[in-house]
């Protein structure tokens, strides 16, 4: 099924009499659900764009190419930066921007700006009685009742579909530069990573893998130039300067994952604390890329380590399977939170016909 | 707010007992003198002493106080600092205030890791003050943070003047131990910031305290920036002063601040603080951040968009004295319209492009009611703070400037944008909320509370309007 409106949709939904497996372009979906596909592809378009109030409201089944191009032409971006995962899943199809926001999606920049839900402004959902529901706005400051946005937001389409998001966007900087640091170990390597963090320097990104670390910082070429300088006398190792374009494809490699493209056996993505992150690696094995200065790390692994990598994490992060066969795909809850989700699962879809299965 | 349950307050002395039973001696409140106190919080015009109040110390005493309450059906409200201007800490004559003052500690600092974990009772600025050592700060900063505490910021998801660039506290919140209101102590988040799953720590902030009570926190901090300066900038017109505005953010410059003031709020500051503001229509003081070099390219920036508008006034800060003189005006602004009159801070959020518009309507509006209004505004998010002065001693004009205040919100409400920015809903807006939500709106908001707390016990009277919830609050 592939609604083209939100009354449509709405009415397809109220009308269900089975599972619906809901789908943005299914490039980043996750987790074992069944049901007959929902597509939400249809719903295209850009509502309003204004560039100088940086608020863009989008239908959700907008592609993600097509929402960068509507900005680009006016020298602004979505600034959580959307990784493709076609790659790194063996995926096809056309990435819709609902997609990003169910899977609150983010790339390196998420250590300077937040993540996809840090950008979500609203949305409006229809949850799984059909009822079309409205929540946040979009100017950037809003209190005025409980914040949904963020609810919805990563929920992967268990407690609604998405049908339009508005975003905060950036503009787009005047230039930016990368130090490319080689000759460290993972554990002096990352520790470089975190001391850029902990600078005034105000890094963009902050990624390693392939023995080297990659700091990156934005803005206007001056004051981009004098924290390269900065930065360069702190990190330690050697240091290259990587700017421009060149600097932008390095992050488009750690965002899309691309160094573990077609690797076989599992993915694992595991969020941690960043001074954990060599240590966890270094227990597991695989071959490791480090993004978010640490706090994220993409492992490929042999399949069936599940159990390692659980006991591995435990007490200081969590780990997702993204891309492997069987076991749990996303990570147990405590008791006490399993408790409150599924609670709030019967209350937005009490017939339990959204993505059933997939979040645990 | 709604009557009394008399049921619960001709039960005070068994109710107090039972929490005696759980917590110190000195951490149970019952004498009417005592509870004064706790009788409302900054938004002062409605005062209602609660039957008893509590300042726990630990988690574990927040945890039996409310498993007590849950058992007897009494109301509670939960309490950072009390400086709410909605009436977020507003209590009722049968609920028990459960103040969180006491638990200020700090846990944990990480600035490798760069989070700090800490007690919710904390207050904002001591925070920052925790961590300043080390070259790090908290960035939200709402202008009550030398009082606030992180557990209000929670509730209300506070802001401040230099959200543009830092986001709000949800922007900044990692993870918290929250107790529901039957006891039930649950870790959403964590240092690591990434939610496992459902992010419920992104409903939980903003929830007005009404999902459960946030005890530990643990806070994303930020290394300090190098320095920071500010420009004021003066114009002839509100439309002028908007356009400079949508300029700068075009142009990709990202100033940590850029505020806003009118007219009748500049003379207002004027002549009580004396910071040397032009006289003009429209003032805009913008605030850059980083080295030395880093500012000058930024202001040499700034400057020549503002200059291409025409301005009466480009004043630059050449040292520390001069920074601080252009932030006076700004800083006094409350203060300085106090002084006039008593006054009602409302912060409406609209989107920038209707801020000539807006100001214009509020001038109509002005005169047709009657009551002067100073309009103070983050303009770079869009959030305004008009300042209605009235006078509390004059039969009538509480609820005339309240009127005034309802027409100014619908009319945010109506360009596109919403009731509040950053003060949250309490019981001042709660009425208003059917202005910018369609019922299934917020039946939707609604059934969160009733995952959190099935018998809506935990500060249930605000948020909703009272007759959207009367089925739910009888249980």
């Amino acid at each position: 099924m592939r609604p083209s409106t939100e009354t449509e949709l709405a009415e397809v939904m109220a009308g269900a009499s089975g599972p619906l497996l809901v789908r943005g372009g299914g490039t980043r979906t996750l987790g074992h659900a069944a049901g007959e596909v929902l597509e939400t592809g249809g719903l295209t378009g850009v509502e309003l764009y204004e560039p100088g109030a940086l608020t863009l409201v989008v239908r959700s089944g907008t592609p993600v190419a097509e929402v960068e191009r509507v900005l680009v032409a006016e020298r602004q971006r979505l600034a959580f930066e959307v990784p493709d995962m076609r790659g790194l899943l063996g995926r096809e199809g056309v990435s819709t921007i609902g997609g990003v926001v169910a899977a609150n999606a983010a790339g390196p920049r998420r250590v300077q700006v937040g993540a996809c839900r840090d950008a979500c402004l609203g949305v409006r959902f229809v949850d799984g009685m059909g009822t079309v529901v409205k929540n946040g706005g979009r100017v950037m400051k809003n209190v005025t009742g409980y914040d949904l946005v963020k609810l919805l937001a990563g929920s992967r389409g268990v407690l609604g579909v998405l049908t339009e998001v508005s975003f905060k966007v950036q503009a787009l900087p005047e230039a930016e530069a990368t130090l490319v640091i080689e000759g460290l170990d993972d554990e002096a390597g990352l520790k470089a990573l975190r001391t850029a963090l902990g600078s005034p320097f105000d890094v963009s990104g902050a990624a390693r893998h392939s023995g080297r670390s990659l700091i990156r910082v934005e803005g206007m070429a001056g004051s981009v130039a004098y924290r390269t300088g900065q930065l360069r006398e702190r990190v330690g190792g050697e240091v290259m300067v990587a700017e421009g374009e060149g600097s932008a494809a390095l992050w488009r490699e750690v965002r899309d994952v691309v160094p573990l493209h077609g690797k076989p056996g599992e993915v694992w993505r595991i969020a941690t604390l960043p001074t954990a992150a060599a240590e966890i690696v270094a227990q597991l094995g695989g071959e490791a890329l480090w993004d978010w200065g640490g706090g994220l790390v993409w492992l490929a692994l042999d399949p069936g380590r599940g159990a390692e990598v659980a006991a591995a994490v435990a007490g200081r992060g969590h780990a997702t399977l993204v891309k492997g066969e069987g076991g749990p795909v996303f990570p147990p809850e405590a008791p006490e939170v399993a408790a409150l989700v599924a609670a709030l699962k019967a209350r937005f879809d009490p017939r339990g016909i959204l993505n059933p299965g997939m979040m645990g | 707010m709604p009557a009394p349950d008399q049921g619960v307050i001709a039960r005070k002395a068994r109710i107090v007992a039972r929490l005696r039973s759980v917590l110190p001696v000195d951490a149970v409140i019952d004498a009417p003198e005592e509870l004064r106190a706790y009788e409302c919080d900054a938004l002062t015009a409605y005062r209602c002493p609660p039957l008893a109040a509590v300042l726990p110390r630990t988690t574990a005493e927040v945890s039996a106080v409310l498993r007590i309450a849950h058992e007897e059906g009494v109301p509670v409200v939960p309490r950072g600092s009390g400086t709410s201007l909605a009436g977020g800490a507003m209590p009722t004559a049968d609920s028990v205030i459960l103040g969180v003052a006491r638990m200020n500690a700090v846990i944990e600092t990480d600035y490798e890791n760069r989070f700090i974990r800490v007690q919710s009772g904390r207050t904002n600025l001591s925070v920052s003050g925790a961590v300043e050592a080390e070259g790090f700060f908290y960035a939200p900063d709402p202008s009550s943070q030398l009082a606030c505490a992180i557990a209000g910021n929670i509730a209300m998801n506070s802001g401040g003047a230099h959200c543009l660039k830092y986001g709000v506290t949800t922007n900044n919140l990692l993870g918290v131990t929250l107790v529901q209101m039957d006891g039930t102590v649950v870790t959403l988040g964590g240092p690591w910031g990434e939610p496992a799953g459902l992010d419920l720590l992104g409903v939980v902030c903003g929830s007005e305290g009404q999902l459960g009570v946030v005890t530990e926190a643990w806070l994303r901090i930020l290394p300090k920036p190098e320095g920071a300066r500010p420009v004021l900038v003066g114009f002839n017109s509100n439309e002028v002063a908007g356009a400079c505005v949508a300029d700068i953010i075009r142009a990709g410059i990202l100033p940590v601040a850029i505020e806003f003031m009118d007219r009748p709020c500049i003379r207002a500051t004027e002549a009580f603080a004396r910071a040397g503001y032009p006289d003009c229509e429209a003032l805009l003081i913008i605030e850059v951040e980083g080295a030395e070099a880093e500012i000058a390219e930024q202001l040499g920036r700034i400057r020549q968009i503002a200059l291409a508008h025409d301005p009466v006034e480009f004043r630059e800060a050449a040292d520390e004295d001069q920074a601080k003189r252009i932030w006076l005006g700004r800083k006094s602004a409350f203060g300085a319209m106090g002084q006039i009159n008593d006054y009602m801070c409302l912060d409406g959020t609209i989107p920038v492009s209707s801020l000539p518009h807006v100001l214009k309507r509020i001038g109509e509006m002005s005169r047709d009611f009657g009551l002067d209004v100073g309009n103070v505004f983050h303009a770079g998010d869009g959030n305004m703070h008009p300042l209605i002065l009235f006078d509390a001693n004059k039969p009538g004009d509480l609820e005339k400037c309240e009127a005034f205040g309802a027409e100014i919100l619908k009319l945010c409400v109506e360009v596109g944008g919403c009731l509040t920015g950053e003060h949250g809903v309490g019981i001042e807006k709660r009425d208003l909320m059917a202005v910018q939500f369609a019922p299934e709106d917020m039946e939707a908001q609604m059934r969160v509370k009733d995952v959190f707390d099935p018998k809506w016990l935990l500060n249930p009277a605000k948020v909703f309007p009272l007759a959207a919830t009367a089925t739910r609050r009888a249980g």
